[in-house]
This record gives structure tokens, sequence and C-alpha cells, in this order.
């Protein structure tokens, strides 16, 4: 049997249900995205780590360019390592039956004792035989891309030799959980092969016999990491070595924990927003039906109710309330966290389905919603359980307003007696008036960060494509060459310009901080490639010194006309001392620029050339690439148009996810404070308005006063919103600044109007509820009533 | 003397110069109660007389347990209600008291038999609810909510929620203000009732004097003082009442 109160609580629910229904949304919307975010990090991680063990993924990563054997012993030798592996790593260029673009390969050598780290887990068919020239396991996504199985055939041009290789088995690994092609910003399975062959093959094809040029290492627990990488340094410096280095620069690694970082700062940020939003429409909802409900209460005490009794009753509505909001944001994180993992499943390589489902975090998400809700009951509750019973009896004092200030100014200003109506109440509860346009303002600043997050990838794009990197393909070359390569490559069918590059692998210091990478060489005047100054203008490369790329200034701490100490790695040994011209603008990675003739000069030898970038005649794109794939010098060409498109379609789908999700959430938002907002204005103002319809109002103007006040609030938010959504957009700018990717802070006065006009839309749709009621408000009933 | 009689001999409500000031500290004061000294003999029905503003409603109040008196002592029965915690007046009102008021004061969103049922589920030893309803004439509108009744019918609610935990006391404030003359005879056919049937110590405020007469005691009130006690001989009954 239920008791009475009981009923009572049940039948409130149900007289409250669309006010009830808008909060639980948003308490639903905080839990689902908490479950989401909390869940698919702990399964990464997990998946990881589960992932990582099986097949002994290497702790530290080194390459040289051509090490003894022997070596390996002294690596080993090194305090802390636990096992070591010594590979012969090269880059190949593949003629694929079908595809007219060549497509691009990674040889990694099978140790002929079998892989014991960074060990291939054998998805189908077998490893190839040790004593095989031919054979490879490749990667399943690309087998699967291309419609390969093993016994399947394909061609390969590897230091200008074509080999026949024959598909033996395929294999995930992780190392290559996430996989980019030189070159590429997104994952092309079809394009990109990752290939494993016995040892003696590949050390014949590179010629690497007796020698390395690729070391992994596992380390014991206790091992110190820096040092064991200082010692590996030192052993591999005089064969060329350019560093090694950790977990956090190996590719795939860095993407997963990108991916890790990214959920986390979306479960940090957004459910705290939703659930203190949650909070505070309890708070106010509840906070009203007490007021309404205070002779009830006096009546209840007066019965012989005890005080927690009462406080439980309310506390009990707000946990109705939560429970269904919790139930929904389970339900809608479940399908969430599902429709997450198969995206997922799509970029990243595991061996098994993420399993994003843990009883733990849906009980963490339940409690912390229901939690949420119970903070905001709490001072509703606690006012009901204060009431004494003698004063609920009594009608409460009608609510003092007072003249003042706005009485002058009104007066002043002629305000309509409906107009002073709506002013006088909004300062009645200015607390609740500031929470409300508070509320209103986050939904109008999630869209804002909604439309910065496009608008700023669109100006990643713009620069990095169409300001900087503007050559339709670049090839990179096995091997250095001279100048020469230059007019070789302007006889290739199709190319209209060519503009050499030259990569030189370096160690940039200044004092303690110092950073690994390769310093661009281009001929002045390019018209290509460029660099752009800090405005995104090109300039052309300064006669002396070195373009720093933004981040790399800012890493190495150094402004222009300060020096940089450069160390040759690779199989160039020695140090310059460079000035730093001037600061570049880059969004994607970090660089360093100089003239192609001042850096040979440095170096006191003749220009020489890595890799080409072509501008080229698009209609003899088929023939052109024909020629690449049998051109022996080249290790990998990169077609920059199609680098773009499948950076804009990646984008814009990732884009299109997350652009519903921040609707959903900033309706969600502004509906729930907009709607509750006004209906607790309604049951303030029923007499009020009641008896102004009765002396002659008509049903708009009553409406008016009641959605005046609405109308008000939301206007006020939007510039809140703005200021609140630019500094979402500015710590996300801050968030993602990594040496993988920066992006700028782009704020246009479409994205705040567009921001403000959904919300305003959805204020407008609540309000229009709330009118609704108000015209089917029955006058009579309302006045009968005792307030 | 024997010590059944003896129990009898200690009056349901006894104040001893009961005073109630309001206000001060910035308003005027208001002497609401100023010294009452009163003993209601167990059983009787007594009716309250006085001008509005004389503090009829803040001693029903004190001695209901719904509020604490600024100086002075009250006892029910031989438990002194100035002595107790908010948490002991509270189990105090669950166990002895009923209260009716001159708004009705039901839950909207109960039926009548659901008000009631507020009552008998935190009473030790109630009635059925319908068996309360049955006691003012409601038995058929158990199912009614109080907006589908009117004026006198949400009164009897009212009434057969306060007797439906068989109180010790029953303190109405106006029971009848708001009813005309035939549905308020209605309710003081319901109060007579109880008192006769359960010997409930029953009081009840009005201000139409001629109810006084349905009473064993009139007690009449001015200025926060008793000024007048008066013990009918003989008694009316309700239907009997001018209005
Ligand atoms: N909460 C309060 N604050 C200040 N004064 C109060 C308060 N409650 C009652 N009073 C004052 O106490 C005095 C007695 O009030 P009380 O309600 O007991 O009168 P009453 O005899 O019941 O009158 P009525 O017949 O009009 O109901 C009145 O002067 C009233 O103004
Ligand atoms: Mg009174």
């Amino acid at each position: 049997m239920l008791h009475a109160l009981d009923r009572k609580l049940l039948r409130d629910v149900w007289r409250l249900k669309a006010q009830a229904l808008a909060i639980s949304l948003v308490l639903a919307c905080g839990v689902a995205i908490f479950l989401t975010g909390m869940g698919m990090v702990r399964a990464l991680d997990a998946t990881l780590e589960d992932y990582y063990n099986r097949q002994h993924f290497a702790h530290v990563f080194a390459s040289a360019r051509r090490a003894p054997i022997s070596l390996l012993g002294d690596v080993e030798a090194i305090d802390g390592v636990q096992t070591a592996e010594a590979r012969v790593v090269g880059s190949v260029v593949l003629d694929l039956p079908g595809r007219i673009a060549p497509a691009a390969g990674r040889v990694i050598s099978l140790p002929d004792a079998g892989p014991t780290l960074n060990v291939p887990l054998l998805v189908s068919g077998q490893y190839p035989r040790k004593t095989a020239q031919n054979e490879v396991a490749v990667t399943e996504r690309f087998a699967a891309a291309n419609g390969f199985r093993p016994g399947d055939r394909f061609a390969a041009i590897a230091d200008g030799k074509r080999l026949l290789l024959t598909i033996t088995g395929t294999v995930r690994s992780p190392e290559f959980i996430y996989t980019l092609p030189p070159g590429g910003l997104m994952p092309d399975d079809a394009g990109y092969a990752i290939m494993w062959m016995p040892h003696t093959a590949t050390a014949g094809v590179f010629g690497m016999s007796g020698a390395f040029n690729d070391l992994t290492v596992k380390l014991r627990r206790d091992a110190n990491r820096q040092a064991v990488i200082d010692a590996i340094d030192r052993l591999l410096a005089p064969w060329g070595g350019v560093g090694a280095h950790k977990r956090d620069l190996q590719m795939s690694h860095a993407f997963m924990q990108a991916e890790l970082d990214q959920l986390r700062n979306m479960s940090a940020v957004l459910p705290p927003i939703l659930f203190g939003v949650t909070a505070f429409l309890v708070n106010m909802v509840l906070g009203r039906i007490v007021t309404l409900e205070r002779s009830e209460i006096g009546l209840l005490k007066a019965l012989g109710y005890r005080d927690s009794e009462i406080a439980m009753h309310y506390l009990m509505l707000a946990t109705l309330v939560a429970a269904l909001g919790v139930c929904l944001g389970w339900a809608a994180g479940a399908w969430l966290s599902s429709g997450m993992s198969h995206l997922y499943a799509k970029f990243f390589d595991f061996p098994w389905l993420v399993e994003p489902h843990a009883i733990d975090v849906y009980a963490i998400a339940g409690l912390i919603g229901l939690a949420s809700a119970g903070i905001g009951a709490l001072r509703a509750a606690w006012a009901a359980a204060a009431l004494a019973p003698a004063v609920a009896m009594s009608p409460p004092a009608p609510p003092a307003f007072r003249r003042g200030v706005l009485d002058a100014v009104s007066g002043w200003l002629r305000l309509p007696q409906t107009a002073m109506m709506v002013l006088r109440g909004l300062l009645r509860w200015p607390l609740r008036a500031a929470f409300t346009s508070l509320g209103l303002s986050l939904g109008v600043a999630i869209l804002v960060a909604s439309n910065f997050m496009l608008d700023s990838l669109d100006a990643v794009i713009e620069t990095a494509f169409f300001k900087s990197n503007r050559q339709h393909a670049t090839l990179a070359l096995a091997h250095e060459r001279s100048l020469s390569a230059v007019s070789d490559a302007r006889h290739l069918p199709g190319v209209l310009m060519v503009e050499p590059q030259f990569d030189l692998p370096v160690t940039m210091s200044v004092g303690p901080r110092e950073k690994k990478l390769a310093i661009s060489a281009r001929p002045p005047g390019g018209d290509l490639a460029r660099t752009l100054n800090v405005d995104e203008q090109p300039i052309t490369l300064p006669e002396k010194g070195v373009l720093l790329s933004a981040k790399l200034a800012e890493h190495l701490g150094v402004q222009p006309g300060d020096q940089v100490h450069v160390t040759l790695s690779g199989l160039r040994k020695g140090e310059m001392i460079l000035p730093v011209a001037a600061v570049t603008q880059q969004y994607i990675g970090i660089g360093a620029y100089m003239r192609l003739d001042t850096l040979a000069a440095h170096l006191g030898e003749a220009p020489r050339v890595t890799s080409l970038n072509l501008w080229i005649d698009t209609d003899v794109l088929p023939e052109l690439q024909a020629a690449l794939k049998t051109m022996p010098a080249l290790a990998t060409s990169v077609m920059l148009t199609d680098v773009r498109k499948s950076f804009q379609d990646t984008i814009s789908e990732n884009v299109r996810i997350n652009t519903l999700l921040f609707l959903t959430i900033s309706v969600l938002i502004t509906i729930g404070v907009a709607y509750n907002g006004a209906r607790i204005q309604l049951s303030e103002r029923a007499r009020e308005l009641a008896s102004l319809r009765i002396l002659g109002f008509t049903r708009a103007e009553v409406s008016t006063i009641l959605l005046g006040e609405t109308a008000l609030l939301a206007v006020m938010a939007q510039p809140l919103g703005w200021l609140i959504g630019a500094w979402i957009a500015w710590a996300m700018m801050a968030g993602f600044d990594s040496d993988l990717y920066r992006i700028p802070l782009v704020l246009t006065p479409q994205n705040f109007a567009s921001a403000s006009l959904v919300t305003l839309a959805a204020v407008t749709t609540a309000a229009l509820f709330v009118r609704r009621r108000l015209d089917k408000a029955d006058l009579i009933a309302v006045l009968k009533t005792r307030e | 003397m024997s010590v059944k009689r003896a129990i009898q001999d200690i009056p349901a409500f006894r104040t001893r110069g009961i005073t109630k000031i309001y206000g001060g500290r910035g308003t005027a004061e208001v002497r609401a109660l100023d010294g009452v000294d009163l003993d209601l003999p167990e059983g009787e029905l007594v009716v309250l007389l006085g001008p509005s503003g004389s503090g009829k409603s803040t001693l029903l109040n004190i001695i209901g347990g719904l509020d604490h008196a600024t100086s002075g002592q009250a006892w029910f029965r031989d438990q002194d209600l100035t002595a107790m915690t908010d948490r002991q007046l509270t189990r105090y009102r669950r166990d002895n008291v009923g209260f009716v008021f001159q708004f009705y004061n039901l839950v909207a969103s109960l039926t009548a038999r659901e008000n009631v049922a507020l009552v008998t589920d935190v009473a030790p030893n109630p009635m059925r609810p319908e068996e309360a309803l049955a006691l003012v004439g409601l038995q058929n509108r158990q199912g009614h909510f109080p907006a589908q009744m009117s004026g006198g019918e949400q009164q009897r609610v009212a009434i057969a929620r306060a007797i439906a935990k068989r109180p010790g006391v029953l303190l109405c404030d106006e029971p009848t203000g708001a009813l005309d003359s035939k549905t308020g005879t209605a309710v003081l056919a319901a109060l007579e009732d109880v008192n006769t049937r359960f010997g409930t110590t029953t009081l009840v405020i009005t201000h139409n004097a001629g109810i006084r007469k349905m009473a064993h005691r009139v007690i009449r009130f001015q200025d926060g003082r008793v000024v007048e006690i008066e013990e009918n001989e003989t008694r009316i009954r309700a239907h009997e009442v001018t209005w």
C-alpha cells in the first residue's frame, strides 16, 4: 500500500511532468557524456595496456643510418634494458594491381629468431618463411582495403629495385594502431602498407647486411628512462643515430594519448556544466513548489509529520526526477558509447572491439546524477523542514515591492505599466534572474565553442593547403641527390613546376632546451611550399639565419634576433650557430626553414635535395602516376590534393557528429532553463495575470508580461554567452596546443550570430509552450484558490 | 480517592501565565497573550470567543504544539508542553492532537480518503480512513479531490482527518468560519458527535456566539487575557444553533 504522502509525491511529479522532463533531459545529457567519456577512457586505457603487454610493445624507439649488428649487445648491456631488438626498416613504393596512383609502403624486418618486441598479431595466413626472399605479412587493414588474401601478389619498388611480393599472412601490430602514411594527415588503409619481411631478405633489399637502422627497447620496471635514452643516443651517434625517444613520440601511441586526452577533457568540461544546470533547475523549481505548498507543509507539521519526513518528501521529488534523468542518461550513454567504439574501430586498428560498458562507471555516473539533483534540492528541502508550523499556517505576507531607482527611471522614460511589471519581477528575485541568464548563456557558449571548432579547422586547412603547401604532390627521394634531380623531375609527364627541398635531421638547442627535428631548406622565392609569417602572409626565406615555427620558438624560448645551437644528426657531423630570422605560423607539426644555398654553405657542400614539390597538369595525372611507379630513386610520393581531401572528409564527418552533440546539449539546456523559468513565473503571477484578464487585458497583452521577463533574460544572456564561448574556445585552443597540432583562435561575427539565433529560437519554443498553458488557464479557478 | 479518579482529575490542558509577544526589535511589540491561566477538563466541548486579534489562535497554536510561548507554562495532561523540543512537540501532535482549520487545509493533490490517510499513515492507533469519513457522512465521496467538493464537505473531510487518529484533543480554529448555516450545522454536528461518542476534549474557536450554547464551557478572550469563563447548565444540540 502506498502511503498518502507517497501518492502526493507521484501526483506532484505527474503534474510537473513537462518541467521534470526538461530537467531530466539536461541531467541525462550529463550522465550520457560522463558515461561515454569515462567509459571510453577506461576501456581504451585497459585495451591499450592489455594489447601492449601481450604483444610486448617497446618503451624506447631509436633509428640510425646504419649501425653494425654487433652494437645490439652493447645496447642490451645498458643498465635498465630488459630486451632490445634491432631491425631494418625501409620505405618502398607500391605498384598495386588496379590502382593508378602509386601507394606507399614500409618494410619492417622480422628477426630470424622471431620478433620479441612489438610482436605482430597474426590475423590470417602465416608469417613469411625465414629464408624466403619475396614473402611478406601485411597489415590486415591494407589487405582488406585492397581485397588481398594470403597468396596474392603485388609489386614494390625498393631502392630502385622492383620486387614481386607474395602475401603470406595478415597481421595487426601495437606499433600501428593508428597509422598515418608519409606526408598524410589521415589514415589511408588502401594506399599505405606496413609489411613484415624476414630479416635476411629485408637487409638484402636495403643493403643492410650485418647492420640495422631501427632499434626498439623494452625497459625493466626500475629503469631510469632518460639514462637509457642518453646511453642509446651515445651508442648510435657514430652510426647516424637521430635520437632515441619514449613512447610519447611514437606516432600511434601519441595519437592514442591525444585521443584519450580529448576524451578526458570532454568528460571534465561538459558534464559538470550539465550537472550544474540540473542542480540550478531543481533548486529553482523545488524552491517554488515549497513556497506554493507552504500551507500544506504547515498542515503536515500540524498533523505530526517530522521535519525529516517533510524534507525527505521534497528530496524524493528531486530524486524521482533525477532517477528518470539517470535512466535516460544510461540508455543514451550506452548507445553513444557503442557508437563511439564503432567509430574507433574505423580509425584505430585494435585486435578486439573496445568494450566501453563497465558497471562501475554506470554506477558512478548514476550517483553523480542523483547527487547533483540532491544538492539542488537541499535548499528547498531545508526550507520546508525549517518552516515553523504556526507561520506556515498563516498566508505568506505579500512580497515586498519597493519603490526605487526603477520607478524614477520609468517615470522619466514613461514606461507602460506592463513593462514595469516585467522589470519589477526581475528585480524581485535578482539571484534567480542572474542564474537563469547564466544558464541561458551557457547554451549560447556551447554553440559558440562548437562553431569555433568548425571555423578553426577551416582556417587550419586554408593555411596548411591553400596558403603554405600549395603543391599538388611531393616526391620523397630514397637518397639525397644533387640539384640535377630537379631537371629530371621536370621531364616527368605533366609536371609544370618543380621546387626542391632538403630535409636535414638536427637537434636544435638553446641552453638546456632542445628539440629534435628536420630543417627544411628550400630555394628562396618558392611559390609552392611557402612559409607564412604570424599574420599568415607569405615571407621569403632570409639570406641568413633560420625561420622557426611559433611553437618551436616557444619551446626553445627564442625570439627573432636570438641564436639557436644546431647539432647535426644522421650521417653528417658538426654543429652550427644560426640566428633566428623570424617566426612562422603553422598549425600542423613544427618546423624550421632555411634557404637551400645558405644551409649548403654552412655545411660546406653543394646543395642537395631530399624531396621535390610539384605543380602538375592534373589532366595527365594518370601518366605521371604510372611514371612514378617505376621511378627508381623515389621513396614515396604524396598527392597533397588527396591528403587535403581525406583530411576534409574525416574532419567534416567528426565535426558533424560533434556539432550534433553540442547542438543537443545547448538546446536541452536552453529549453530546460527557459521553460522552467517561465513556468515558475506563470505560477507566481497566475493570480495577477488572471486579474488583468478580468480587467479586460487581452491574452496577447498578458502573455507579453509573462514572457517579457524570459525574453529580457534571454537577450541579456547573449553577450555573456559570447564571452563564455570565446573563453571556452580559447581554452580549447590552449588544450590542443601540441607538437602534432595547433588550432587558431577564430571567432567570427557569424559564429556569435548563429549561436544566438539557435538559442533564441529554443527560448521562443519554450515560451510558446508556456503561453499555451496560460491561454488554457481557468481564470475563475485561479482567483478562488488561496495562495 | 481511587487512582482512576486521580487521573481524571488532571485537566486535559492547564496553562499558567502563558504570554506570547510578537515582534520587538524594530517593529512594535504585540502582546498576543498576556498571562493566560486556564484549566480545561478532560472530555469537555469548550468554546473560545473573543474579538479579532484577541489571541485565540495564538493560544490554540501553543497548546496544539505548533508554536512556543514567550513565557509561562502549559501542560497537556501531565506533560509540560513549554519544556518540549520541536521534536517532542511533533511527537505530541502526532500522538494526541487533531486540528481543524478555517480554510480546510486539504492537500489539493490527494483525494478525500488519501487526505485522511495522511494522518492514519503516521498515527499509532488510527481508524481506517473509510470509517472516519463515514463518521462525518462522507462515505460516498472517498475518491473525490478537494476541488470537487463544497466547502462544508471539505471541512468535514478535515474533521474526519482530525478524528481518524483517535486524538486526545480536537482543536478547531473557526471550523465554520467559511460556511453557511446549513453546512456549518453539519460540521458542528460532526464535532458534537465525536465529543460525545469518544469523549474527545474539543476546543472550538468561533465568532459565532450562537455556538457557545453547545459548549460545556465558554471562555471569553480580550486583549490576550481571559476575561470570563462560563459553564453551561444546559446545552443545546448542534442543529439547534442559530446563526
Ligand atoms: N506572526 C505574528 N507576528 C506579529 N504579530 C502577530 C503574529 N501572529 C499574530 N499576531 C498578533 O497577535 C495578536 C493575536 O493574534 P491571533 O491570531 O491570536 O488573534 P485571533 O484572536 O485568532 O484573531 P482572529 O479572530 O482574527 O483570528 C494579533 O494582534 C495579531 O496581530
Ligand atoms: Mg484566529
